[in-house]
Order: C-alpha cells, then structure tokens, then sequence
C-alpha cells in the first residue's frame, strides 16, 4: 500500500481512499499554498498530521503550529500580504479566539490569497458548544464555501484558493466534524512541486492601504462590499452551486417540489431522494455567502413548494425568506418545525423525518427506532498512568468541603467526572483564572482553586495569570503540566521544547513576580498534598505546578523504542477491599470481582505506578510479568 | 448492492482504527462504493469509540444512522450490548470480543457488568443471536480487534468480501514486523466456528 506521505506529494494524477482532513491537504499542495499555520484542535488536528506526515525537506509548504488560533491567523495574513497563498485552519471556537483578526481580513487586499478553514462541529462531538460559524462570515463579509465530503473538500478548496488569490481577498471554507473524518476514494489531479518563490511582496502603496482607523475604515470597507457583490455573481455560475434531479423533475401530486440544502444534510436529502425515487429537485449550495440571488430566485419561481433544510441556525431560510418577500416569489417556502432539529447533525433520518412532517404524501412517516434498554454512557476517562489523576487526587484530598473548582479546556476536563468531581465551571480555554479572580473578590469563606494545561497556559491563560499578579486575588492555580498538548494527539507547545527552547511555565511565573510557586510531581501525593496545603494557606494569588510526563505519550514512545514496560500492578492478599484504589483514585485498571475481590486488568495496566501510594495498607506492589 | 451499514465500537485505545482501516479498504477491494467516518478527539480517552463504514450505491454519507446497522463488530462486550441496542437493526448480524474494560460506574458500584447472557437475550429480542469472540494466549491484548476481522470473515456475511481479499489487506496495513502475529491471529479466529475460548 504506498503511504500518504508519498501520495500527497506525487506529481501524478492519483485517486485513493481518504479522509476529508487529508483531501484538503492535496489540495493544499496542488494549489501552491506556501504557508500553513494552526493551533491544534478538533477535527482538525489531522490536516497538521497529514502535512507532518511529509519530510520537511520534500514539503511544498512551511508549517508551523503556533501559540494561539489568533497568532497562527495573523502568521498566515503577514505571509499572505507578503504574496504568498496562504491558509490557516482551527477548531470551530477557535475562530472566536481569531475573530479580533478574522473581522478585519475582509477590508485588506490580500494579494497572495489566503483560505481560513474552520472545522465546525455541530452535534458538539468534541467542543465546549456546537456555534455556527456561518454567522462569522456575514458578520465580517467574508465569502463562505461549505464542502459536503472529502471529494468537494478537494475541488472547493482548489476552488476557494484561486478565487482568492485572484480577488486577493480571503475565503472563509468551512468544514464539519464529519466532513473533515469522512474517508471515501477521491480523484486528486496533478501536483507541480515547483520551487516556491519568497521575494518579499509587501507593497502598502501599490496594494494598501491596510490600515482601518477611525474614517480610513469606510473607504476599506466599501471594498470589502464590492468585493462580496462580485463573489455573489461568481456564485451564479460556479459549479459549487449546483441542482440536483436524480429522479427527474416532475410534479408529485400536481406540485413542483424543491429542497434547498448545503453541507453534510445535503447529501442526506440525497440519499433520501435515490430511496424514495421521487422526482423532486435538490439546490445544493457550495458558496454558502454570499448567495446567488438570481439562481436561488430561479429555484423558488420554478417551485410551488421549497424545503429549506440546513444544520444548526436558520441561516439560509432567513436570508432566502426575505429574497423572495422582496422578489413577490408565489412558492411556499418551508422549514425545519422542530427546535430540536435546531441542533446536532442532520443525517439521512432526520432528515427523511423533516421531509415526511413537510410532504406526508411524498415521504410516508417511519417509526423512529426504539431502544429496548438503554444503557450509561461510557464516560471518556484519564488514560493509565496520567498524572492528571494523580493530581486531582491528590488535591481533592487537601480541599476543604466547601471549596470552589474552576476547571478549563484540556484532558484535564475530564476531572469534572466522578468521582473527581474537579472544575465545576467551564467556559472556554484560559478561562479558568479569569473566573477564579471573579470567585475570590469579597469570599472570605471558601477556597478557590482554578486549573489550567500547559498548552493552554500559553494559549490564552497567561493575560489572566497577570491580572492575577496584579490584583492579588485570593485563589490557588493548579497547573497541569504533562509537556504536550495532549487532548487533539501531543502536538507541541512553547512550554514542550520540540518547536524552539522550551519556555518553561515556571520561569515564566517567577519572572511575572507570582509569590508563591511549588512544583510537584504529581505521582508523588505527599509533596502535592503539602504543597496545596501551604498554597492554600498562603494568602493571595499561589500557584501549584502538577507535573508529569503524558503517559500515553511516553508509553507509545517507549514501545516504538522496543522498551515496553512489562512490570504490571498486583493487588496482594493484605488487601482490606476498602476499594481506594478503584473507586477513589479510580484508574481503569482495577477492576472488581463477582466475589468483591478487586484486581488489576493486565490489558489496560502499564505499569506506572502511580496508583502504590493511594492504598491505605500497601497492598498494592509491582510484579514482573512475561 | 444498495446499502449496507456497519457499526464498529469499543474503548479508546482498544484499535478501532485499525480494524476500520481493514474493513473499508477490504469493500473497495471488493468493488463497493465506501463512505465511513471513523471518532476522533475527546472520547479516545477511555470513552466509547466507534467507526462507520457504509457501503453500496445508495450511500451519500457516512454516519450510520440509529437502529439501522445491518453489522455490529464490537471490541468490548458492553460495548457490544450498547452497539446492539442503539445501532442493529433487527435480524442483524452482532460480533464482539469478549473481554471487560468495567466503566467507572460499574467500578464504582452503580452498575453492574453485562454478562453473556444478557447480550444474548437482547440479540433474541430483535430476532438474532450475539457472536462472542475469545482467544486465549494472544500474543498482545491490541490484537482482539484482528480476532474479531478473522471472525467476522468466516461469516461470509458480504457478498464479493472475501476472507482472502480481508487477509491481503490486512497484511499491507500492519507494520511490517508484526504481519506474522496478526496473520496467526486472523487464521486462527477464522478456522473455527465456535472460537470462544479456543487457544491459539
């Protein structure tokens, strides 16, 4: 089987069986990106593997992770204005920590062209909301393309990008969860590896001005219009917009029917029009903003009925609403009933449901499936071995009751479950320290301790740590430091060493002026318990840095190493079953008996240790196993 | 072939991926249409992963939807009980490997672990019966999801999916040093009809 990284650089025609992420990635290539920048996130941390997957010295492109969503934006606008094509990609919240940047783009002449790719997740599979990020678009002028699968990811971004570069200004491609995990065969065409040329192009006087203050903005900003009024005569013609009639275009029951739809749900109406044979036409939108008022116009007057199904906000139904009121359009227009169906994804089931509530006579109702027992959730868990657990152990037991827990984004959100029960608030990443002063101004009665990841710390945590210094306040910082970010897959971080020296986070802290810092190894319970003891004890702003390595991190490094650890926990007969170990410190690796005996699952177990401290009567020693 | 869905799930970490990467390579393979969608992000982290794979040419996108999974191929035995509840459709074929990885709430007291039987009684339910699947020795507990492939090839459940087409690919997706042990493993959950408890 050849490899990815050799098929993403093949200057041949090729076609293959890939993810969405990495679709974009060929895409990338073949279109002459040169600079790419990110901040990882879901779903989009697999693009950065995928161009990593290629040696540095055969990638068409420089890469970098940078610090923050803002930054990698700013990063990729400085190489775009400086002529060349660039493209940034983030989580969907990530475009909110990018949006003091992302709203000005528009207003800029971008003459390298740059593509900002955003992974929206509705249906919240790994993010703290499910925000449509179409809104961002209108809100900054920025024109939005919205592939459906891996295949439209290809031949919109080659799209996106030469639009881009052609008005020099940006595009806003906005994928989802399932878009950019979605694996079918794709058909990629050729790839010039071409030497890239870095002459310096930045030019305010022939290419400016790029700079909005006061009322320089209006002049900027008319252009950003005119620009928008030209992608929406682009989007009458482009092939992104396309109609759809697999069955024929017929009258059902004397009426013309019609669904408009975009992204994933698209493809569901698809699916649900080749089961049903019904000859009903399909809009798909590919140029989501700005819309094609002539075509979509055409739609509703060749229509007597029109279905507008779209994930998430109605944003299309409101836009297409007020078209045909100012148009006089005689076409019913519908939409989605449900406020439930304002949310998550909308597959081919819901979406044959929306269709049935719309046409009972066209789509008959089907009996929803019904589940004859339903089971817990399997609640995601911290690995083996992780010091974040050690650490929420240990500082739950130096809390007192009545202590408030600010927790952050990270796998050390995952302390919010039980029976850590560690952060009892989340907002967004670095918001825990903002929070915790809040929490502390005028409480002279509970503690409060807020926790923070090492990558986070940089991303965004460190404004709040100086206001901390600043101010004062009353409250202890955990910050759990395990050397990547581990949550999107061990990408690296200022604190990690791998990109340039590791800036290590408490440095940092004693050069911010922070009074009071220990740093424990979280393993070890009777240091971290004493230092959250004098930390709580110390009256001000404290911090308490819980470190150790991320050990599915350093497992699978030491395995790959040929050094896989073979010793292996075993409950000995002292054991006294008061259950500390499996239901306190929690480690997925004990697992209980039918007889109420408690043992260690040598599957799951790698034998790390950090569970021998928790017995109250040592009854829990390594053994070497085969 | 029109549509046909398959469900796979267990833990993070258990190699859902792996077990993916084989299935949707073998049905193009085998000339199929293939769209599927594979987890990623958060619920690696010890919680249910799971994996898509839908084939045929009335397939326009890859998330199977509820209740309509014409296969379950499940790494966990919760984890196969859950994939049979939400996720098979009645008559369906259900095969899962059989070891424990207990949640918190059943380490914790609040629920009690399925046994056989009762992912045997809610396969009756809906008109079928469960596959358990079990290898003593394996070389390395990461292999189970390649017992459950050669399990699930000696089915002959899809038409054209051969059990050499599924070897063959398996042995290009497995680095190269370890192609042995898991052919050992395919062959051997392959060449029995009731593998539950055989030893290698």
């Amino acid at each position: 089987m050849e490899r990815l990284a050799d098929l993403l650089i093949k200057p041949e025609k090729w076609s293959g069986l890939v993810m969405g992420n990495d679709a974009l990635v060929r895409a990338m290539f073949e279109s002459g990106v040169k600079v790419a920048t990110t901040y990882p996130g879901s779903p989009t941390p697999e693009i950065a593997a995928a161009i990593l997957s290629v040696p540095e010295d055969q990638r068409p492109l420089v890469f970098q992770y940078n610090t923050n969503e803002k930054v990698a934006l700013e990063v990729a606008f400085g190489a775009a204005v400086n002529g060349r094509l660039s493209c940034v990609f983030f989580k969907s919240v990530g475009l909110n920590v990018a949006s003091d940047s992302a709203v000005q783009l528009p207003m800029m002449n971008i003459i390298g062209g740059m593509v900002v790719v955003i992974g929206d997740d509705p249906g919240a599979n790994s993010s703290q909301n499910e925000q449509d990020n179409r809104h961002f678009s209108r809100m900054s002028y920025m024109p939005m393309f919205e592939p459906a699968t891996p295949a439209e990811t290809y031949s919109m971004f080659l799209e996106a990008a030469e639009l881009s570069r052609k008005m020099k200004m940006p595009i806003l491609f906005r994928m989802t969860t399932h878009v950019c995990h979605a694996r079918q065969k794709v058909d990629f065409g050729t790839f010039d590896p071409a030497p890239p040329d870095w002459t310096p192009k930045f030019d305010s006087k022939a290419n400016g001005p790029y700079f909005p203050i006061a009322a320089d903005v209006f002049p900027l900003k008319t252009m950003a219009l005119e620009r928008l009024d030209r992608v929406r005569e682009y989007g009458e013609t482009s092939t992104s917009n396309v109609i759809y009639s697999p069955n024929g275009s017929e009258p059902i029951n004397g009426k013309r029917l019609g669904v408009v739809s975009a992204s994933m749900p698209a493809m569901a109406v698809l699916e649900n029009f080749h089961e049903s044979k019904k000859p009903l036409d399909l809009f798909k939108l590919g140029i989501s903003y700005p819309l094609p008022n002539d075509k979509v116009l055409d739609f509703l007057r060749g229509h007597d009925e029109v279905l507008i199904i779209e994930e998430l906000d109605p944003v299309m139904e409101n836009e297409i609403k007020s078209m045909a009121w100012d148009a006089g359009a005689h076409c019913k227009i519908f939409s989605r009933k449900q406020r439930a169906d304002f949310m998550g994804e909308l597959g081919p089931d819901r979406t044959w449901r929306i269709l049935s509530e719309t046409w009972p006579d066209v789509f008959a109702e089907r009996k929803p499936h019904e589940v004859q027992k339903s089971l817990n959730p399997r609640i995601p868990q911290m690995c083996p071995g992780c010091g974040h657990r050690a650490a929420f152990y240990g500082v739950k037991k130096s809390l007192p009751e009545n202590a408030i827990t600010v927790a952050d984004i990270g796998c050390h959100s995952l302390g919010y479950y039980s029976p850590y029960n560690m952060g009892e608030v989340l907002l967004c990443m670095g918001h825990s320290n903002g929070t915790a002063a809040g929490m502390s101004i005028g409480n002279e009665t509970r503690k409060v301790v807020s926790f923070i990841g090492d990558s986070t710390f940089f991303h965004a945590g460190l404004p709040a740590v100086i206001n901390a210094v600043l101010y004062d306040y009353d409250f202890t910082l955990v910050v759990m430091e395990n050397g990547t970010t581990a949550m999107t897959g061990h990408q690296p971080h200022a604190g990690s060493g791998e990109i340039g020296d590791a800036i290590p986070i408490q440095s940092v802290l004693e050069t911010l002026g922070v009074k009071f810092i220990k740093r424990v190894d979280a393993y070890n319970q009777k240091a971290l318990q004493e230092a959250m003891k004098e930390a709580m004890d110390h009256k001000g702003f404290s911090v308490v840095i819980a470190s150790h390595p991320c050990m599915l991190k350093f497992t699978r490094e030491q395995r790959r190493k040929g050094k896989a650890n073979k010793r292996k926990m075993h409950v000995q007969d002292n054991c006294n079953r008061s259950y500390e170990c499996l239901r306190e410190f929690a480690c997925p690796s004990f697992a209980v008996q039918d007889d109420g005996s408690v043992v260690v699952n040598e599957e799951l177990c790698i034998g790390d240790g950090s569970c021998m401290s928790t017995c109250p009567v040592n009854a829990l020693k390594f053994s070497e196993t085969e | 072939m029109d549509k046909m869905n398959i469900y796979l799930c267990g833990v993070g970490g258990q190699g859902i991926g792996l077990l993916s990467e084989v299935m949707i390579r073998s049905a193009m393979e085998a000339g199929y249409k293939v769209f599927g969608a594979d987890t990623h992000g958060l619920a690696q982290r010890g919680g249910t992963v799971v994996s898509h794979l839908r084939i045929g040419d009335g397939v326009f996108t890859p998330i199977v939807p509820e209740g309509q999974a014409d296969i379950v191929l499940a790494l966990e035995r919760i984890e196969g009980l859950r994939g049979l509840l939400k996720m098979l459709k009645p008559g369906g074929t259900v095969l899962y490997y059989d070891t424990a990885q207990q949640p918190i709430a059943v380490r914790t007291g609040v629920d009690a672990y399925p046994t056989g039987d009762d992912v045997q009684k809610a396969a009756e339910a809906i008109g079928t019966k469960a596959v358990p699947v079990r290898l003593e020795d394996l070389p390395d507990p990461r292999m189970q999801n390649v017992a459950v492939l050669g399990r699930f090839a000696s089915l002959g459940l899809i038409e054209g999916m051969d059990s050499s087409i599924i070897e063959k690919v398996l042995q290009s997706v497995v680095p190269p040093k370890v192609v042995d042990a898991n052919l050992k493993v395919f062959q051997a959950a392959y060449s029995s009809n009731d593998v539950a408890g055989k030893r290698l």
